[in-house]
């Protein structure tokens, strides 16, 4: 070809209309996809076993068990705002995740009167990314762990991704947020280091010891955010 | 056609352990199994594609922007295989995604494009893809066998060797190392192979 402006040009013209046509074919498939791991990681912090329900199954208990409340800063109710009115606004620095509506902070969480469980977002910075998941509390004493998720994160495979693992969730089970009634969050010690005994610490992942910090982090702070809420209801 | 176009880089031409290129990929996603085993099959559809569109161009691309016309078929095609992938197998994308979108960068695909589709004819270039896929691919999955094995006990997860016998050191990049090298020095030991 004589011209290579021309024919670059019109390559990347092809190329990029292929990805868009692509990216907007399988959107929908996508966002579903994205939107039922959430639900999925919901049902799971509560302890429903999902991995072997057909999709269908998931919605229908995700709708039988959860409903989703929205909370002000106050840890007040806001009957009228709903989840996906929310604005997300992610700090780079902290992974802390932002919601807001008309410039006010609101606090999402669901609760499972099934399951005696409230359940709350939580993310923060592991070692390479940002860390998605959801916690869940007892309903009655805001105190006692019910499970944990990640549903999104991009920490290396075999060890940080280890958070996502089945050992690693279920340590969490059972212990405690809440020490002489000060909020004292759960520790993620070195790999082996958890005392079997105590209710405030979990074993971390060998290997990732940075990434098991970041979700010490995230738990003690996002669950600081909802604190004021805890406090009105136990 | 030429058949050997398709052997030679299972064993004899292997483009991991005798060329020693993509060790990026065979060191990062060997430790299990099944991620080895799709990300060979998304480096058999960007290679074999990228090949076939080269070849087919090959009498167009003006030589002064080759390396460009490639990158961008090359990023194209894996960026569809990676969208393909977080559709229909979402949970193994949320592991891999950051892997398969380092194939761009993978030197075999490159290499293959610019030393071999540019001049051969779309025929070829198709068995070239293939057998140089092929041959990554038995080499990642030689490695992922091993390291799944020693690392985690279990082969495609399930369980074969008890726990307390697991190796940590083999689910980090020094066992990776490790596992590699030991191919490499077996296959050259085996076909007396030595380097000019």
């Amino acid at each position: 070809m004589k011209n290579k402006y021309v024919f670059i040009l019109s390559l990347t013209f092809i190329c990029s209309l292929l990805l868009a046509l692509f990216s907007e074919g399988l959107k929908s498939k996508t966002l579903f996809n994205k939107e039922l791991d959430k639900k999925k990681n919901i049902l799971e912090t509560i302890g429903i076993n999902v991995s072997a329900m057909p999709n269908d199954d998931i919605l229908s208990s995700f709708n039988k068990n959860i409903a989703e409340i929205t909370l002000d800063l106050n840890g007040n109710l806001a009957y009228n705002i709903k989840h996906n009115q929310l604005n997300v606004i992610e700090n780079n620095i902290t992974g802390e995740l932002i919601y807001n509506y008309g410039n006010i902070d609101y606090l999402p969480a669901f609760i499972s009167e099934t399951m005696n469980a409230m359940i709350i977002p939580v993310s923060g910075k592991g070692l390479w990314s940002s860390l998605y998941g959801y916690f869940a509390l007892d309903l009655t004493d805001f105190n006692s762990v019910k499970g944990i998720t990640f549903y999104q994160h991009g920490e290396t495979p075999g060890l940080g991704a280890e958070i996502t693992k089945e050992w690693f969730k279920s340590n969490f089970i059972g212990k405690k947020i809440y020490k002489n009634d000060t909020l004292h969050s759960i520790k993620v010690t070195k790999a082996g280091g958890a005392d079997k005994n105590s209710l405030y610490e979990v074993d971390g992942i060998s290997g990732a010891t940075i990434t098991g910090r970041g979700v010490e982090t995230l738990l003690k702070r996002d669950l600081s955010r909802y604190e004021v809420y805890f406090r009105k209801r136990k | 056609m030429n058949k050997s176009l398709f052997t030679d880089p299972l064993v004899d031409n292997n483009p991991i352990t005798r060329q020693v290129l993509g060790i990026c990929s065979a060191l990062a996603v060997t430790v299990k199994l099944e991620q080895a085993l799709v990300m060979t099959l998304a480096l058999t559809f960007v290679l074999t594609m990228s090949n076939i569109i080269v070849s087919m161009l090959r009498k167009y691309i003006p030589s002064s922007i080759r390396i460009i016309v490639q990158l961008t078929v090359i990023s194209t095609l894996v960026t569809l295989i990676d969208k393909a992938i977080a559709a229909y197998m979402y949970d193994l994308s949320k592991e891999l995604s950051v892997f398969i979108a380092l194939i761009v960068t993978n030197c075999i695909v490159m290499g293959r494009a610019d030393a071999f589709a540019m001049q051969n004819n779309v025929k070829d270039s198709l068995m070239d893809g293939l057998g140089n896929s092929f041959g990554y691919g038995v080499i990642l999955i030689l490695v992922a066998f091993f390291r799944e094995l020693f690392g985690f006990g279990t082969f495609f997860g399930y369980v074969l060797i008890p726990e307390a016998y697991n190796n940590g050191l083999m689910l980090l990049a020094p066992g990776a190392f490790i596992i590699l090298g030991l191919i490499i020095w077996a296959q050259r030991s085996l076909t007396a192979f030595v380097e000019d």
